[in-house]
């Protein structure tokens, strides 16, 4: 057990077996293990990047919703308003359309009442000289009596 | 054989050579053998490295890796790449170098002795119970301390840390005696508190094998050899526990004193 020369071959032996422990295993694998942590971090923080995005577009989807719920409340009853608009509109054209139709048909029936009177009124006058000739068995000058006639038929 | 005889013949070297140019051939192929089974291993296992989801081997090295840099995190300040492979060789040599104190003590001398023919061939077959691995490494340690200290404080930081340390300026013959005494048992105690717990323990292993070898004689053999191994067993339990403990204390301790290598505000 004394000190001698196999000091230095252990010494020797040492030195060299830190240099390989550093080459062969501690080099590869610590660098391995470090790949592997750096790895693992970034997944970790990129799933907590992922929830986040997550809950971030669960935010927008809803209020999307809630605003899209909204526009279709207000078209809904903008319809609505839009509809009962035309609806009464209708109704009032209609009324106007009536009046209208029966008006011309007022007008109508009173020159169809004045054309008649007229033609009557020519008709008894035809028939009154007509008359007038058989009573008093003599032509009666048309010509003549033009005057008379006009006052006679204008009186019927 | 007698007692004596067995464990001197025991704790004897194959050595070759003389004087300081000894060669403990045991020590030098063990401990070399045990570090090329670390090298081959990590070769294995670096073809293979999964990067994904590592399987079980590489799982196991794993953890022992990050055992390590966690160590390395807590004890060391500063930032040097080379401290935890450092580090790392240190655990797993020592451990493996430790582990071969929980083979049966008589059975690799045995092995060998038939190999080889000769009857008396010695074989000591823990590489840390030769003091010269443990100085060895503590005197690589000791080196990089030094290295760091003058490469980290400057040349004249560090000789003012032994100038002005701990009695600051007006001691300073006893500052440099403090200081060199505190340097240098880093080494030291480093080197024998690793060799003198192995020492200790393989010489526990030879006593209690002496117990159903030696004493043992006849009937009294029933008695002796399951107490043999019932003591055997519990000291090989609570030697795993040593041997991890010696291999960890070794490898916070280079940790440790490299760390205050590095460390700048010491004065």
């Amino acid at each position: 057990m004394s000190i001698n020369a196999t000091l230095i071959i252990q010494i020797i032996a040492f030195v060299l077996l830190i240099w390989f422990v550093n080459k062969v295993l501690w080099g590869p694998l610590s660098k391995l293990m470090e790949d592997r942590q750096k790895r693992i971090a970034d997944g970790l923080s990129a799933a907590e990047k992922g929830k986040h995005e997550l809950e971030l577009a669960e935010k927008r989807a809803k209020d999307v919703l809630k605003d899209a719920k909204l526009q279709a409340q207000n078209v809904l009853s903008q319809a609505e308003k839009r509809g009962t608009e035309i609806v009464e509109d209708a109704k009032v054209k209609a009324a106007e359309e009536a009046e209208r139709i029966k008006a011309a048909a007022q007008a109508d029936i009173s020159q169809e009442i004045s054309r008649a009177r007229e033609q009557l009124r020519k008709e008894v006058a035809a028939l009154v000289v007509s008359g007038a000739e058989k009573i008093l068995n003599k032509e009666v000058d048309a010509k003549a009596h033009n005057d008379m006639l006009e006052t006679l038929v204008k009186q019927i | 054989m007698g007692t004596v005889e067995y464990i001197q013949h025991h704790l004897t070297n194959n050595a070759v050579g003389s004087g300081f140019w000894t060669f403990h051939l045991d020590t030098i192929i063990v401990s070399a053998l045990l570090g090329m089974l670390i090298i081959g291993v990590s070769m294995r296992l670096g073809r293979q490295l999964e990067s994904g989801v590592p399987g079980g081997f590489q799982n196991f090295v794993e953890s022992v890796l990050d055992f390590v840099s966690t160590n390395v995190r807590d004890a060391f300040p500063g930032h040097n790449p080379l401290i935890a492979p450092i580090a790392l060789t240190v655990f797993l040599w020592v451990w493996l170098m430790n582990f071969m104190d929980l083979i049966p003590v008589d059975l690799l001398p045995y092995l060998f002795q038939l190999a080889v023919g000769d009857s008396h061939a010695y074989l000591k077959v823990v590489p840390t119970t030769d003091l010269n691995t443990t100085m060895a490494m503590a005197l690589v340690v000791f080196a990089l301390v030094v290295f760091y200290s003058i490469k980290v404080k400057g040349l004249w930081g560090y000789t003012k840390m032994f100038l002005f340390h701990p009695f600051g300026k007006f001691l300073i013959p006893v500052n440099i005696v403090m200081t060199l005494i505190e340097e240098v048992s880093k080494p030291i105690s480093l080197a024998l508190r690793l060799f003198g717990n192995m020492f200790a323990g393989e010489l526990v292993f030879l006593l209690i094998a002496l117990i159903g070898g030696t004493l043992a004689v006849g009937a009294a053999a029933l008695f002796w050899a399951p107490l043999q191994a019932i003591l055997d067993l519990g000291w090989a339990i609570f030697h795993i526990l040593i041997i991890t403990l010696q291999a960890f204390i070794f490898m916070v301790l280079t940790i440790v004193y490299l760390g205050m290598a590095h460390d700048e505000g010491h004065d």
